[in-house]
C-alpha cells in the first residue's frame, strides 16, 4: 500500500469511499466467478420445438398411410423421370432466357432515353399484375385470339405467316409465360444491384477511357452480382417450383407425371411425396450452388468468409454438428 | 509556350443555379495549377468539365489543340460519340476524393485494367508497368491487397497509379485528401509533389494551402462560378485584392 491510496476519499483506493460495511472489497471482487444471466425461456422453447419435431419424425415413419414403400417404387420410375428431366429443362431454359430479357430491361429502366424507361416500367408493371397461371393460359389460348402471326412491314406488307394454333403448344406457352415472369423480377433484382454500386465507380471506370459496355461488364456487374445473387437464388428455386404450374395445360412435367400415375393407380399421397422429394432434392442442390457463387463474388468485400462449405453446414445444424459448443450458450 | 489546356467562356448551371458563370483558364505544360474557394464556387464542376464527366452549356475545353467532346464543323459544334469521348478521356487522369478504386478487384487488377483494355497492352506488359507505378508511390509489394484492406492514404496512392498507368497528359485532381485522416495526408501530398517535379501537368482542387504555396505555379481563386483572382501562389495567397479571397484565405490560414 502506498500513502497515496490510504487518503480518505481517493477513489483508487481499496475501501470504498462511503466506508459500507457490505461492500465487498476489489480483492473479492477479482476473485469472484462470473455467472451469466440464466434464459430458462431458450430451454423450454427449445424443448417445445424438438417434441413437436420427434412428433413429426415419428408420424412420417409410423403412420402406414404415407406408403413410403409405394414412394420407394416410384422414385425411379422411368415417366418420373421424364417428367424429371422436362422440370429441370424447362427451368433451366426459362431462367437463361428470362435473365438474358431481365438484364435488357433493368438496363432499358436505368437508361437516359425517357422512351425506353417508361416501357421498361410499364412492361414490369404488366407481367407482375398477372398471375402466371393466367398468363400462362392466355398464351396457350393465343390462337383464339390471333389466328395467325406475320412478320413483315409493321402495317404493310407480310412476308411470313405461322398459324398459332400449330405454333403455341403447352411447352411453348409455358416457356413464353415464364420467361416473361422472370424476366420481369429479375429485372427488379438486378437494377436493385446495379443501383447499390456507388456512382462514382462508373465515373472512375468513364475518367480511365473504359467504353460503357465494359464498364458494365467489368465494373458495375461484379460489384451488383453479391446484391443479385441471394434475391436471384429465390427467384431460381421459386421458378423450378413454379414450373408445376404446366400441369394445367397438360405439360408432362414432374409434378404432371405423378399425377398421370396416380390417376390410374390412385395411390395419391404416395406420388405426390415422390414429386416433393424430388423438388427437395433440387432445392438442396440449387442452395448449395447459391452459397459457391455467393462465395465467388464475395471478392475484396469485409463479408468474405475463409470458412469453408462443411463448416457453414455445420454451423447451421447445432443439433448434429457443433452440438455441444451451442448448447452450453443456450444455459 | 502555348497552354496545353485552354478553357474559354466555360458556363453550366444546375437547373436555375448557376454554377460556372464564364471561365478563362490556361494551363502550360508542366504546370500545376491549384484552384481555391468556398465550397459551392464551382471547383469540382470545372475539374469534371475537363474530361467532359460534366458537359458545359456554353464555351468549351481545349486539350493539346483538341476541343474535348464535341466537333467544330461548319459553325456549330457536334458532340461526340462514346468512343471518341473515350478516347480522349483517356489522355486525361483523374483522381477522386473518394478514391473510387475498384474493390472487387485487387491493386494490380486496379492498375492492368484500362491499360489493357483501352490501350490493348498485353496483360504481362502492363502489370510490369504497374509494379513500376506503385513502387513510385512507395507501395511495392502491395500489388495483391483488395482496397478495402489498405488504409485510405495507401487507397489514394493507389488511385494515383492507376491514373498514371495510363500515362496521362494531364492529371486532374479533386479534393485528394479531403477523405483521409489527418496523418494520411502527408503521405499523398508527398507523392503529388514528387509528381509535379517531374514535370506532370496537374489541375488540383485542395484547401491544402501549404501544398498550393509550395508546389503550385499558379493558385485560381473560384468564387460564385467565376475566377476573382489568379497568380502566383506568392501573389494569391500572401497579397490577394479580392475581399472574398482575403476572407477565405483569412479563414482556412
Amino acid at each position: 500500500m502506498t500513502s497515496l491510496e490510504e487518503k480518505p476519499g481517493d477513489l483508487t483506493g481499496s475501501t470504498p469511499p462511503s466506508g459500507d460495511p457490505g461492500r465487498p472489497s476489489d480483492e473479492e471482487l477479482l476473485a469472484a466467478k462470473l455467472v451469466p444471466l440464466r434464459r430458462p425461456g431458450q430451454w423450454v422453447s427449445a424443448l417445445v420445438l424438438l417434441v413437436l419435431f420427434a412428433m413429426l419424425v415419428h408420424t412420417l415413419l409410423t403412420n402406414s398411410r404415407f406408403q413410403w414403400g409405394v414412394v420407394g417404387d416410384y422414385f425411379l420410375q422411368s415417366s418420373i423421370l421424364h417428367g424429371l428431366e422436362l422440370t429441370l429443362w424447362l427451368t433451366a431454359a426459362v431462367m437463361a432466357s428470362g435473365y438474358a430479357l431481365g438484364i435488357g430491361v433493368a438496363v432499358m429502366r436505368l437508361s437516359g432515353n425517357p422512351v425506353l424507361r417508361t416501357l421498361s416500367f410499364g412492361f414490369v408493371w404488366l407481367i407482375r399484375s398477372v398471375p402466371p397461371l393466367v398468363q400462362l393460359l392466355f398464351w396457350y389460348e393465343l390462337a383464339s385470339l390471333y389466328p395467325q402471326l406475320s412478320l413483315g412491314i409493321p402495317f404493310g406488307r407480310e412476308f411470313v405467316t405461322v398459324r398459332t394454333a400449330h405454333l403455341f403448344s403447352g411447352i411453348l406457352a409455358a416457356y413464353v409465360g415464364l420467361t416473361l415472369d422472370i424476366a420481369a423480377f429479375s429485372s427488379e433484382i438486378v437494377r436493385g444491384g446495379i443501383l447499390s454500386v456507388a456512382p462514382g465507380q462508373s465515373e472512375a471506370a468513364q475518367a480511365l477511357g473504359l467504353g460503357s459496355g465494359r464498364i458494365f461488364r467489368r465494373i458495375v456487374l461484379p460489384q451488383a452480382m453479391p446484391a443479385i445473387v441471394p434475391a436471384s437464388g429465390n427467384l431460381f428455386i421459386g421458378l423450378l417450383k413454379a414450373t408445376s404450374i404446366v400441369s394445367v395445360i397438360a405439360v408432362q412435367d414432374l409434378l404432371y407425371s405423378a399425377q398421370l400415375i396416380y390417376n390410374q393407380n390412385f395411390q395419391v399421397i404416395p406420388l405426390l411425396l415422390v414429386a416433393t422429394l424430388w423438388y427437395i432434392l433440387l432445392t438442396t442442390l440449387l442452395s448449395i450452388g447459391q452459397y459457391f457463387i455467393e462465395r465467388r463474388y464475395a471478392r475484396g468485400s469485409n463479408r468474405r468468409t475463409e470458412r469453408g462449405f462443411w463448416q457453414v453446414v455445420s454451423s447451421n445444424v447445432p443439433l448434429f454438428g457443433q452440438s455441444g459448443r451451442q448448447l452450453a450458450g443456450l444455459s | 509556350m502555348s497552354g496545353l489546356v485552354r478553357i474559354r467562356g466555360l458556363r453550366k448551371s444546375f437547373g436555375t443555379h448557376l454554377v460556372l458563370d464564364g471561365i478563362d483558364l490556361d494551363v502550360r505544360e508542366g504546370e500545376v495549377t491549384v484552384l481555391l474557394g468556398p465550397s459551392g464556387s464551382g471547383k469540382s464542376t470545372l475539374l469534371r468539365s475537363i474530361n467532359h464527366l460534366e458537359r458545359p452549356d456554353a464555351g468549351f475545353v481545349e486539350i493539346g489543340g483538341e476541343i474535348i467532346g464535341y466537333r467544330h464543323h461548319r459553325g456549330k459544334l457536334y458532340e461526340l460519340g462514346a468512343r471518341e469521348i473515350t478516347r480522349q478521356r483517356s489522355q486525361v487522369g483523374m483522381v477522386f476524393q473518394q478514391f473510387n478504386l475498384f474493390p472487387h478487384l485487387t491493386v494490380l487488377e486496379n492498375l492492368v485494367e484500362a491499360p489493357v483494355s483501352v490501350r490493348g497492352r498485353s496483360r504481362k506488359q502492363a502489370s510490369e508497368q504497374a509494379l513500376v507505378l506503385l513502387d513510385r508511390v512507395g507501395l511495392a509489394g502491395r500489388e495483391g491487397a483488395y482496397p478495402r484492406q489498405l488504409s485510405g492514404g495507401q487507397q489514394q496512392r493507389v488511385a494515383i497509379a492507376r491514373a498514371l498507368a495510363m500515362e496521362p497528359k494531364l492529371l486532374l485532381f479533386d479534393e485528394p485528401t479531403s477523405a483521409l485522416d489527418p496523418e494520411l495526408v502527408g503521405e499523398v501530398l508527398a507523392v503529388m509533389k514528387d509528381l509535379a517535379l517531374s514535370g506532370m501537368t496537374m489541375i488540383v482542387v485542395t484547401h491544402e494551402i501549404g501544398f498550393a504555396r509550395e508546389v503550385a505555379d499558379t493558385v485560381v481563386f473560384l468564387d460564385g462560378g467565376r475566377i476573382v483572382e489568379a497568380g502566383p501562389p506568392a501573389e494569391v495567397l500572401d497579397a490577394p485584392r479580392h475581399d472574398r479571397a482575403k476572407a477565405f484565405l483569412s479563414a482556412v490560414l
